[in-house]
């Protein structure tokens, strides 16, 4: 074996060995919301498809990964006309921008079934760093990953035009979500 | 004639405007397509009307239970009375059904009642598809129900004052000749 294959033999053994796991997202139980204000009044969307895959292993938390992506026509309002005004272009212009995601950058321990994740959030073409902590428990032979994230809305164009007015939609929006997955 | 007390005139009177109100600007917010914020604003403040009309409907049966209204004149036929009971019988029920209706409808949406913008109002039901429908229907025909026992309300009144002269709707009007 020439050196250079030797190195590039390692390389490839250290990365395989700095992955952790993929594991197999369950989406049945898992979910993406968005809660926000409107006239103060607290409502919450649900987006219905999305997809997750985390890496992860407790024993090497610091080697894990996380990808979302979350089709951003899917946002359920409770209401089919109110559903179609949001997939329009003040809002999400799903047509353009199908897909909001987000990849995690770190994820760090933080003790006792939490960790610290960092990452970059893109909706809208608009790509923000973004960090929020994560709690991990274990669920039979799955693990369950929940957080929230507040964004405010307006830095991703969300609500353009006389949408951007924050006292009829307030500009900060919690996404709330639960991954659901396991080996 | 004895008229009604002060307090069931100024509720009676309070309640019928806030009722048209709230009635006309439900039927113009349903009417705006799509979504604006025009329409988000009218459809708050319909809640806001329509929860205050629950509270005051609330006060107005106490002091109904309390206080009995003037009688009516001698000569008017028994029937008469009978249908204008029941009338009014059934308006009280739609004072409190159709707030409630709304409210519950608007729980069913998901979106909970923020009176004023301030203050939250109970989550008494989960977000249910299949019930907002149900409450969305209910609360359409309870309202045009109203619709049409206030205009014979109307009617009516408009029959004691003009053709049988009878001092029955001055009973009711908030200054008296």
């Amino acid at each position: 074996m020439t050196p250079l294959r030797t190195l590039f033999a390692a390389a490839l053994f250290t990365a395989a060995a700095a992955h952790a796991a993929p594991l197999k997202t369950d989406l049945a139980k898992s979910s993406v919301s968005a809660t926000f204000k409107q006239m103060n009044v607290p409502v919450e969307a649900k987006f219905k498809t999305f997809s997750a895959q985390i890496d992860y292993d407790a024993a090497k938390p610091d080697a894990s990964k996380a990808a979302v992506d979350i089709n951003t026509a899917s946002m359920d309002l409770g209401d089919p006309e109110y559903n179609r005004e949001v997939a329009k272009k003040e809002w999400f212009n799903t047509a353009q921008f199908p897909k909001a995601t987000f990849v995690s950058t770190s994820i760090r321990p933080a003790g006792a079934d939490k960790l610290n994740v960092a990452g970059k959030l893109t909706i809208k073409g608009k790509t923000a760093d973004v960090s929020f902590p994560l709690t991990v428990k274990t669920a039979g032979k799955q693990q369950v990953f929940e957080g929230q994230l507040p964004i405010k809305r307006l830095a991703f164009n969300i609500g353009e035009g006389e949408w951007k007015d924050t006292s009829m939609v307030a500009d900060e929006v919690v996404i709330k979500f639960r991954v659901t997955a396991g080996q | 004639m004895q008229r009604y007390s002060s307090v069931a005139i100024a509720l009676h009177w309070l309640i019928a405007v806030l009722i048209i109100a709230t009635f006309t600007l439900g039927l113009v917010m349903t009417d705006i397509p799509g979504l604006t914020p025009t329409k988000l604003r009218y459809f708050s403040w319909h809640k806001w009307a329509g929860v205050t009309v629950l509270a005051l409907a609330a006060l107005r049966l106490l002091w109904r239970l309390r206080s009995r209204p003037p009688a009516y004149p001698a000569h008017m036929p028994a029937w008469q009375r009978t249908v204008a009971h029941s009338l009014h019988g059934l308006l009280y029920v739609l004072m409190f059904a159709v707030p409630l209706s709304g409210y519950f409808y608007s729980l069913a949406a998901g979106v909970p009642v923020v009176y004023f913008g301030l203050f939250p109002l109970p989550t008494l039901i989960e977000a249910d598809a299949a019930l907002k429908s149900t409450l969305g229907a209910l609360h359409y025909w309870l309202n045009m129900l109203l619709a049409a026992l206030v205009a014979i309300h109307v009617l009516a009144a408009f029959k004691h004052l003009l053709l049988d002269r009878d001092g029955v709707m001055q009973r009711m009007l908030p200054f008296s000749r």
